[in-house]
């Protein structure tokens, strides 16, 4: 079986998580921009006097697809790397596959990781 | 007297037209920069719009209209120069100088348009492109050029006008003329037009800052052909005037962002934009009748008050959407009434016939008075007229956008245009 693991982190923390999946063996992951809130919610901006209350912050969401065995690892590595221990860190998601194709060759399930 | 040419005035006075011509497309930055993404392209085409109907009506009529031959002290006959036409240089509004008549008419034009142009920033987002055009037109024909011509060109708001038995007024570049003209037209205009949808519920923040920062830079650059170049000559009353647009805007912009500071928290980008303006509009009429301690003084006041004035509109409920009565109706106001305190004739080197030393400079309150006179009768007159103008095209062809093209943007339902690419513009197909 395959896993998505998902994580929505501060953009600053991107390279730290991306080396460290590379370190940890992951091969592929997708990064998309991403914005959104948590318990914090967002920050106050001021124009000319004029405060703002700006709800949904940047955050950058990284997908990677993992085999069973690796899943709780490569949560470890994420969480470990994404981590600055102030408010506003993100999340980090894990959701069954049902089957996965790589587009080139056609392999199906975990050949295709 | 023969005229004669004089090469270095007149190289000098194309050369301050250039930088004036070039602030209206530096507004067009800074407004553009304040605006909301999906409206960015409209409220720069407001700017290149003035420019486009004001500089053909300049030459047509405009030019004569301001300095042609006085009309009950209230416009030019505007058939003297009809197209530029029928003067030689011994007519020049700087024949004085040496520089020739359309030299003059050049310069000018770029103080019509930019005047214009300074309105579209308090009806931003919601305004019909074709009611701007309309609107531009008639404005910069009945409100500009009369009033221009009343301060500048032998009217009623001049040396010999309704203030003759005080003091003669003083505008060195345009803080009657210009600033207090435009940010009553702009106020009028907003009201008439109404609040944009979900002003003061939903955010309407600045999309892209550093357009707004190019813009203020652009500005003060052109600024200097504005201010010095109302000398209509190079030497040493330029160089004052010069110099007193730098230290009255560098002082401005500190004083706006220390304002800030004490009040919200932070020194903000757009604080420092907004000063600078502040700043210059305040020490355009000031900028050759003052000393270098009245144009610190003027920037510093202008720079607080104008920081503090943008709420205004907030308490007042009318949306003035890029604060043009923050900015250019308080900073105008403030500039040409200080006049009253700290016109001197000790060290400005410029001082025209009959005005008196402020009150600050042993001149009692002769000069203050006269300032306030013309400042108030400035106020009334755009503000009566802009009324006059705005109610017709309203009961005629409308001023306001409809509500889907504002709400989805007016740039692509007016304009058939969108500034940015994004997730929902990317996907084209292209029709030939």
């Amino acid at each position: 079986m395959t896993k998505l693991v998902t994580a929505v982190i501060q953009p600053h923390r991107l390279d730290d998580v991306k080396s460290a999946l590379e370190a940890a063996g992951v091969r592929g992951l997708t990064v998309s921009e991403a914005s959104g809130y948590g318990r914090q919610r967002g920050h106050t901006e001021v124009y000319r006097g004029a405060e703002y209350t700006v709800d949904l912050v940047p955050k950058v969401k990284i997908d990677v697809l993992v085999g069973d065995e690796d899943v709780a690892g490569v949560v470890e590595v994420v969480v470990k790397a994404a981590q600055t221990g102030k408010i506003g860190d993100g999340k980090v998601w894990v959701v069954p596959v049902e089957d996965v194709a790589r587009v080139r060759t056609g392999e199906h399930g975990e050949d295709a990781l | 007297m023969e005229f004669a040419l004089d090469s270095g005035n007149t190289a000098w006075m194309i050369t301050a037209a250039s930088l004036v011509l070039l602030m209206t497309p530096a507004l067009a930055f800074f407004y553009g920069g304040m605006v909301r993404g999906k409206s960015v392209l409209n409220m720069m085409m407001m700017s290149f719009g003035a420019m486009g109907i004001v500089g053909l009506i300049w030459v047509l009529y405009g030019y004569s209209g301001t300095f042609g031959t006085d009309v009950a002290g209230l416009f030019g006959n505007p058939f003297d120069f009809f197209g530029l036409q029928g003067a030689t240089d011994d007519a020049s509004l700087m024949a004085a100088a040496g520089v020739p008549f359309l030299v003059a008419a050049g310069y000018q034009a770029t103080f019509a348009i930019i005047t214009v142009a300074l309105i579209s920033g308090a009806i931003a987002d919601r305004f019909k492109f074709s009611a701007w055009m309309v609107f531009a037109a008639i404005w910069v024909s009945i409100v500009y050029v009369p009033l221009a011509h009343m301060v500048w060109g032998g009217g009623l708001l001049g040396a010999d006008g309704i203030t003759s038995g005080l003091s003669t007024p003083i505008d060195f570049a345009g803080g009657t003329v210009v600033h207090i003209n435009a940010g009553v037209a702009g106020l009028v205009l907003a009201i008439l037009v109404g609040k944009r949808k979900g002003f003061g519920k939903e955010p309407m923040r600045p999309h892209n800052l550093p357009f707004v920062m190019l813009g203020a830079a652009l500005l003060w650059f052109g600024w200097f052909g504005f201010n010095a170049g109302s000398e209509f000559a190079a030497d040493g009353v330029a160089g004052r005037a010069w110099l007193n647009t730098m230290v009255a805007t560098c002082v401005a912009m500190l004083a706006w962002l220390a304002t800030e500071k004490l009040r919200d928290g932070h020194a903000t980008s757009l604080g420092a934009a907004s000063g600078v303006v502040a700043g210059l509009v305040a020490i355009t009429p000031a900028a050759a009748a003052v000393d270098s301690y009245g144009a610190i003084a003027i920037g510093a006041i202008a720079g607080v008050l104008c920081a503090l004035a943008v709420g205004l509109k907030y308490k007042f409920g009318y949306d003035d959407s890029l604060d043009v009565v923050g900015v250019h109706l308080v900073g105008g106001l403030t500039g040409t009434v200080l006049i009253g305190f700290f016109a001197t004739d000790a060290n400005s080197t410029w001082y025209p016939d009959g005005a008196l030393n402020g009150l600050f400079y042993g001149g009692g309150v002769t000069q203050l008075a006269t300032q306030v006179i013309v400042a108030l009768a400035a106020v009334v007159f755009s503000g009566v007229m802009t009324l006059l103008i705005g109610l017709a095209l309203k009961a005629t062809i409308g001023l306001r956008a409809s509500e889907e093209a504002e709400v989805g943007g007016v740039d692509l339902a007016v304009h058939g245009e969108t500034a940015y690419e994004t997730l929902g513009a990317r996907v084209v197909t292209e029709v030939k």
